[in-house]
């Protein structure tokens, strides 16, 4: 079991790991699929927040994309304890609860930014790219 | 009962879906109330159970033939029945999600549950009248069926 504040192995290429957490087979393709920044690298895709929990563990990913309402374990309760894990690691939440309470839920718990689904390839790209320079990640 | 304003909150969200994911926007009609019998059901069916402040389903229904160009306009290349079940859920989900801007955060939704064909397993409550949200995507078309007490 990891520590409490497991670091990230570097890839040697440089790119920063990436994690997909979402329930849809479809989307989390899609997401990998339309990724369309360089220094990101797709390590592990979960299906539940369970899943991502166990895959974090065992390699702790440096940005993550996490969906909300999902079965085991929501992504919510997910972002709590990837945090935990991994206080610096930056997660987008992406989810189709569209109300404000539920994003601001997500932020205090650690999440950094939010995206509502549905959404296109490019609000995908904007959004990564932003949490990236949000977290000084910029080129 | 649901209001017209609440209604339309759900064909914004149906019209979004298909403008935004499907990459081509769908003619979507009126809501009407199924008068007699179950309302329609298709090959597939993503339902939503909806729980909190308002109590009911919204599920989304579609045949296989749109829900392969969906899956194609999307850049799926895996057009299989696990997807086509994947994305019916997804889209109940995505719309259902959305409706929370106006309904808020007790507007609790679940995780999606699927059928491949079995109308018979969809139970809409006999005290609560159905609406139907009718889509018509290209040449085909689908319902989105809002029942909420």
């Amino acid at each position: 079991m990891a520590s409490a504040n497991a670091k990230a192995e570097p890839l040697t290429n440089g790119k920063l790991k990436l994690m997909i957490c979402d329930d849809s087979n479809i989307i989390r393709r899609k997401i990998e699929r339309e990724l369309q920044i360089e220094r990101l690298q797709v390590i592990a895709t979960a299906a539940n927040g369970k899943q991502a929990v166990e895959a974090f563990r065992k390699e702790p990913a440096d940005v993550v994309t996490m969906d909300i309402t999902m079965p085991e374990m929501d992504g919510i309760e997910c972002v709590e304890n990837l945090v935990k894990i991994k206080p610096d690691v930056l997660i987008l939440v992406i989810s189709a609860l569209s109300d404000k309470a539920t994003a601001i839920e997500a932020l205090k718990k650690g999440a950094n930014g939010f995206l509502c689904k549905p959404f296109t390839d490019r609000q995908l790209t904007e959004a990564l790219e932003e949490l990236l320079r949000g977290a000084g990640n910029d080129d | 009962m649901m209001t017209k304003v609440e209604l339309e909150t759900f064909v914004e969200g149906t019209t979004h879906y298909f403008a935004t994911a499907a990459n081509q926007p769908a003619s979507v009609g009126s809501p009407y109330i199924v008068q007699e019998g179950r309302p329609t059901v298709q090959e597939f069916t993503g339902l939503i159970s909806i729980a909190g402040k308002r109590r009911g389903i919204v599920y989304f229904t579609a045949s296989r033939p749109m829900l392969t160009v969906m899956l194609m306009r999307m850049g799926e290349t895996e057009l299989t029945q696990e997807n086509m079940c994947d994305l019916v859920g997804e889209v109940a989900n995505t719309i259902s999600g959305n409706a929370r801007r106006d309904f808020g955060k007790d507007f609790m939704i679940s995780v999606p549950t699927v059928l491949a064909g079995e109308p018979e397993k969809i139970v809409t409550p006999d005290n609560i009248r159905s609406f139907v949200i009718p889509i018509n995507w290209r040449s085909h078309s689908a319902q989105l069926v809002v029942c909420l007490e």
